[in-house]
């Protein structure tokens, strides 16, 4: 704690936080680094990407690399297609999150812990192991290549996260109002509906974000169960630019740095909130 | 029948399963709050139990027939592990899971518990170190690997062209396999140490600093806190974030895919290339599902019993 640094001569004590400095500085940098750079790249010409690391470094931007991705209909069509994945996953394990989290949290029933357990299971099963049979299932229900199979893959996984999110943020409500709520009258879902919904609002919020990353940056079941351009999301179709864009890295990196900048935006603005909501789960558990 | 009994009985306590007798289960949904309480869990369980529970057997009888990925084929009991046993590819992508598990792991873990024994204080700047750990985090795992690969590209890989010029490296970092492998575990370790400094420095601020003052007052040195008083304290979040890296590095598939452009092999994509590239390796690829499955599971268990994990939800 604070006190670690607190003894010793005064000189020592400011070297010592001139030091703690430096090594947070080195940290923050070897942590945001490989996106500065490949942002530098991605605003660079060919001539200057491919003289040396030190004329990318000095070259004036340019906005090329941007006008060729964005002019290029699949990669287009692959944002909006992982705008539609991670949003309905979002939608559907939210709503199925928070109903079993709300039950777990607040209702009494006996085999809650063995809910539990086999929601948590899900953490450590590998989705690895199930892409053949689902391969198998979907092809025969005739859901393959189209959303929906990635949504249905993705739910199952991204739902525990919901769940152990939720259960964690409904525990810390005050539950005077629900009881409230019932002595009045309301039945226990409406007391779910209209108490505990919009107090537990910026627990949910973050939930949503959390659970909205996790299926915008899920590739292997997008990778296994889609085919084509029409319905691949853009965590698969930007590997492939390596072949489509071949010795084009400019427009290569433009098209990681417009990936990767929403979700950094994202994680700035809300960081407090997805930190403390990251870490409750790991922490109690 | 039994006749609704009063919810109060179980109340402060919420809910003791041992207390259950014949015609509980009966009683459990006669009580309406408890209906409500099954019916609201229960999608979520249908979904993992049809999702991810009914596969995972499908993929055990699958691993025991000859099927493609067009029909299930006939029975041929374990042919299909004796062949991937000795499959190269597969005997090469369990070589680097565990290479590359075991490695990197154990680098997140030292320079994350270091991270955050360094900034478990109060100080300023805290956010923008909190932003800066979250972000290697939310990216995209292959969209990161895609982003190192274009530094280590050798025509215009900022990293490539450091490591010539400095005379480390002697051919381009991609075309050498060992190096893609060092490589990939550098990228892991950049991508999630920050991760699970977050999680240790969370684990640290519930240690209550007075009994580092009380051990202090005693005369214990800084090492000896370390071991006697840090250590045993952090231990439940030392191992949920252990448990979790390691089964999330076991099952490698995005990384390898991006940074080598599919030709470093691990264990899922070994799966992968079952399902998706060859037909003849489908059945093979069930064998090996099972295999990463049971293997991942034994992990867990030897957290969970073995280092004597805690797994209960502090339930009530």
């Amino acid at each position: 704690m604070a006190g670690a640094t607190a003894r010793g001569g005064e000189g020592n004590k400011s070297f010592n936080a001139i030091l703690f400095y430096v090594f947070l500085i080195g940290f923050v940098l070897v942590s945001i680094a490989p996106l500065l750079w490949i942002f530098k790249m991605s605003i660079v010409t060919r001539a200057d990407l491919f003289a040396s690391p030190a004329a990318t470094l000095a070259a004036a931007p340019i906005a090329g690399n941007y006008e060729t991705i964005f002019g290029d209909p699949a990669f287009r069509r692959a944002l909006l297609n992982s705008t539609i994945i991670a949003g309905i996953t979002t939608v559907i394990c939210l709503f199925f999150g928070s109903l079993a989290a709300y039950s777990i949290a607040r209702l009494r029933f006996s085999f809650k812990s063995t809910v539990m357990t086999l929601i948590l299971a899900i953490s450590f099963f590998p989705g690895v192991a199930i892409i053949a049979p689902l391969f198998l299932q979907f092809s025969a229900f005739g859901i393959i290549d189209t959303y929906l199979s990635v949504i249905i893959a993705n739910t199952v996984f991204a739902l525990p996260l919901t769940v152990w999110l939720l259960v964690a943020f409904f525990k810390e409500l005050p539950k005077d109002l629900e009881e409230a709520a019932k002595i009045d009258g309301a039945t226990t879902i409406q007391a779910f509906q209209k108490v505990i919904v919009p107090l537990a609002a910026p627990g949910v919020f973050t939930c949503a974000i959390l659970t909205f990353i996790h299926a915008w940056n899920e590739f292997l079941f997008a990778n296994t169960f889609l085919f084509t351009p029409a319905t691949q999301p853009v965590t698969v179709v930007i590997p492939n630019f390596a072949t489509t864009y071949t010795t084009d890295y400019g427009a290569q990196a433009a098209a990681a740095v417009v990936v990767t900048v929403p979700l950094v935006i994202l994680v700035l603005i809300f960081q407090r909130r997805i930190v403390s909501g990251l870490t409750a789960g790991a922490v109690k558990g | 029948m039994a006749t609704a009994t009063p919810p109060q009985r179980d109340a402060p306590t919420g809910g003791q399963p041992q207390k259950k007798k014949r015609g509980g289960i009966v009683r459990e949904f006669k009580n309406p709050e408890r209906r409500t309480a099954y019916l609201m869990v229960l999608p979520t369980l249908l979904i993992i139990l049809t999702i991810a529970f009914f596969p995972i057997l499908y993929a055990v009888v699958l691993s025991l027939t000859s099927s493609t990925v067009t029909g299930v084929g006939s029975f041929t009991g374990v042919d299909n592990y004796v062949a991937m046993f000795q499959n190269p590819a597969f005997l090469e992508g369990l070589y680097n899971t565990v290479i590359f598990t075991v490695i990197s792991v154990f680098f997140e873990f030292v320079i994350g518990l270091a991270i955050a024994l360094a900034i478990n204080r109060a100080f300023r700047g805290r956010g923008l170190v909190r932003a800066a750990v979250l972000v290697p985090w939310a990216f995209p795992t292959v969209i990161s690997a895609v982003m190192w690969r274009l530094m280590f590209q050798d025509q215009v890989g900022v990293i490539n062209y450091v490591a010539n010029a400095l005379g480390v490296i002697s051919q381009p970092i991609l075309s050498d396999r060992t190096l893609l492998l060092i490589s990939a575990i550098g990228v892991d370790v950049w991508k999630t140490t920050p991760f699970m400094a977050l999680l240790l420095l969370a684990g640290l601020q519930t240690i209550p600093g007075e009994v580092y003052e009380a051990a202090k007052v005693d005369g214990a040195s800084v090492v000896q806190r370390f071991f006697s008083i840090t250590m045993p304290l952090l231990k439940p979040a030392l191992l949920v974030a252990l448990l979790f890296r390691t089964l999330e590095s076991y099952r490698v598939f995005d990384l390898f895919w991006a940074m080598s452009n599919r030709e470093l092999e691990s264990l899922s994509t070994f799966v992968y290339t079952g399902v998706r590239i060859s037909q003849l390796q489908f059945a093979q690829g069930n064998a090996a599902s099972v295999f990463i499955f049971v293997s991942a599971f034994l992990l867990a268990l030897v957290f969970i019993k073995g280092f004597g994990m805690q797994t209960s939800t502090e339930d009530g």
